[in-house]
């Protein structure tokens, strides 16, 4: 599996990340009611980084995404995506934000009325107002190449299993070309090889369209495949930061716990 | 008990300005620019062309039922005349405009409550909103005006097949000609009959839009909360028929028959 990385890293990948932060977020707090979700978060992610988050069911991690993208408010803290600050952006800059990130939900969130096709136009037509079909048509069989799912172009999302319904996500979320990539859970779901492929694709994906991604997982085999760099989150915090073999050897029981069970 | 009591008001008030709060979003994208055409017409056959026949059979028997119910009591007053008319006042008026608003409550509130609901649970909505599209212009916009215009279509129809099961009851026991029937029923009517029925029917049709809009749009991330979603758009659209039904009545009152 490691060989394989390196062979899409040196095949792939031709630039190195250029440091650039483009989410920086410092002292995030957030509760629900009575309930402290997020107590004290800080981390930068640099352009063309792939970062995981990983950490067991319930400790805020898919939160943290969610205030990136303003679908919640951070209670404390700086939140700044591309230098500026999203709390205090207006509707219409939040569009234009939201539109330079992409978003994949834990389930895939494809339109269930709608088939392949529609949705993977749903963004060309309403957020970047294409008009010429021709085109709207050569982005969408060229996305869906992209994931493997050409053939499945004008099936339902119920005629599609967990994994395409993932790739088909995925599609929907890169079509637009976004800078960075969110990804709640991707695995979750499906099984070993399915979820490795899905992994592989997610790296793949990363390296031809040039995105930096937040990974949330629980998933090692996940966090093997596609981080540059892992921070393990416990209890409303990050507890530890580094890459896959610094965190195996880590002095915190419970970071080890997570990694011993691969190892 | 007494924080019980006060914890349902604040939510109560805490739900009026929600709702006042989704009025406005829905207000102001209906100007936004960028009307969801192709959704409108989608959702106005779903809700009306859908509709129609629910709503056809149901008036068809009210209107059959209706003259069957006043039949004794006119003729015991010797105003046996009187059936056609009287059958086209109360239809026209009150009983068309409020059956087809319950029928559409019924069936379209729950159904976009339950369809929202369900987006909502599967993270649809979020999806639409954090990939930068409108979702209140695509799901909200286009399902609120669809039953505005829908519901008022429905209930003109629902009339006209209310008027027709009327006659073929009168002519179980009475003979009259289809032509003197329908004379008779429209000579009772005028223009303060119609325009005050369909006027209110608009409003149903608002009513019921965005009602299951709100509650769909609102609802708890959950399977669970797609059934509360689509049982609670329904009662709260039939309850706010009858309030604008009420309403209505002494507008149209002070109005018309001062």
């Amino acid at each position: 599996m490691a060989s394989k990385k390196e062979n899409i890293e040196t095949k792939e990948k031709p630039s190195k990340p250029k440091g650039e932060v483009v989410i920086h977020a410092k002292g995030i707090k957030k509760s629900f009611g009575e309930k402290e979700v997020l107590k004290n978060i800080t981390f930068d992610l640099k352009r063309g980084e792939n970062m995981v988050v990983l950490g067991k069911s319930g400790q805020g991690k898919s939160v943290t995404i969610q205030c990136v993208v303003g679908l919640l408010k951070p209670d404390e803290g700086e939140l700044q995506v591309f230098g500026e600050e999203v709390a205090g952006m207006s509707d219409e800059e939040l569009k234009q934000l939201r539109i330079k990130i992409g978003f994949l939900f834990q389930s895939g969130a494809l339109y269930d009325s709608m088939t392949v096709r529609e949705n993977l136009e749903f963004p060309l037509t309403r957020v970047l107002k294409l008009k010429d079909q021709a085109e709207i048509d050569k982005k969408v069989e060229e996305v869906l190449d992209n994931v493997g799912l050409l053939d499945a172009i004008d099936k339902l999302p119920s005629d599609l299993s967990g994994g395409m319904r993932k790739r088909v996500g995925l599609a929907r979320t890169l079509i637009v070309n976004p800078e960075i990539m969110l990804y709640d859970e991707p695995t979750t779901g499906l099984d070993p090889i399915t979820s490795r492929e899905i992994s592989e694709l997610i790296l793949h994906m990363q390296q031809k369209y040039k995105t930096s991604s937040i990974i949330i997982t629980h998933d090692l085999e996940c966090a093997r495949i596609t981080a540059d760099r892992i921070v393990v989150m416990n209890d409303g915090e990050y507890i530890a930061e580094g890459s896959w073999k610094e965190l195996q050897k880590s002095d915190n029981e419970l970071v080890r716990s997570f990694f011993n069970e691969t190892t | 008990m007494a924080e019980q009591v006060i914890t349902g008001w604040r939510k109560w008030m805490l739900g009026i300005g929600e709702q006042c709060v989704f009025f406005g979003r829905f207000f102001q994208n209906i100007f936004a620019g960028g009307f969801e055409w192709s959704e409108f017409v989608r959702q106005c056959y779903e809700i009306g062309y859908r509709s129609l026949m629910l709503v056809g059979i149901t008036s068809f028997i009210m209107g059959f039922v209706l003259i069957l119910q006043l039949r004794p009591s006119l003729v015991a007053l010797g105003a046996a005349s009187m059936l056609p008319k009287t059958l086209a006042v109360s239809f026209i008026r009150e009983m068309g405009p409020v059956i087809t608003a319950i029928i559409c409550a019924g069936k379209i509130a729950s159904s976009i409550g339950a369809e929202l609901g369900s987006m909502k649970v599967t993270e649809q909505i979020d999806a639409m909103e954090v990939s930068g599209a409108n979702p209140i212009q695509y799901l909200v916009v286009t399902r609120i005006i669809a039953t505005s215009l829908m519901v008022p279509l429905l209930s003109i129809i629902g009339d006209v097949i209310g008027l027709l099961g009327g006659f073929l009851a009168l002519n179980i026991n009475d003979k009259i000609s289809f032509t003197l029937y329908f004379q008779k029923c429209m000579g009772s009517l005028d223009f303060s009959d119609f325009l005050p029925a369909v006027i209110k029917t608009v409003f149903f049709g608002f009513a019921i839009g965005f009602v299951g809009c709100y509650k769909g749009y609102h609802s708890d991330k959950g399977t669970e909360s797609v059934g509360i979603a689509a049982n609670s758009a329904v009662v709260t659209a039939s309850l706010w028929i009858f309030v604008i039904d009420a309403i209505a009545v002494q507008v149209t009152s002070l109005l018309f028959y001062k």
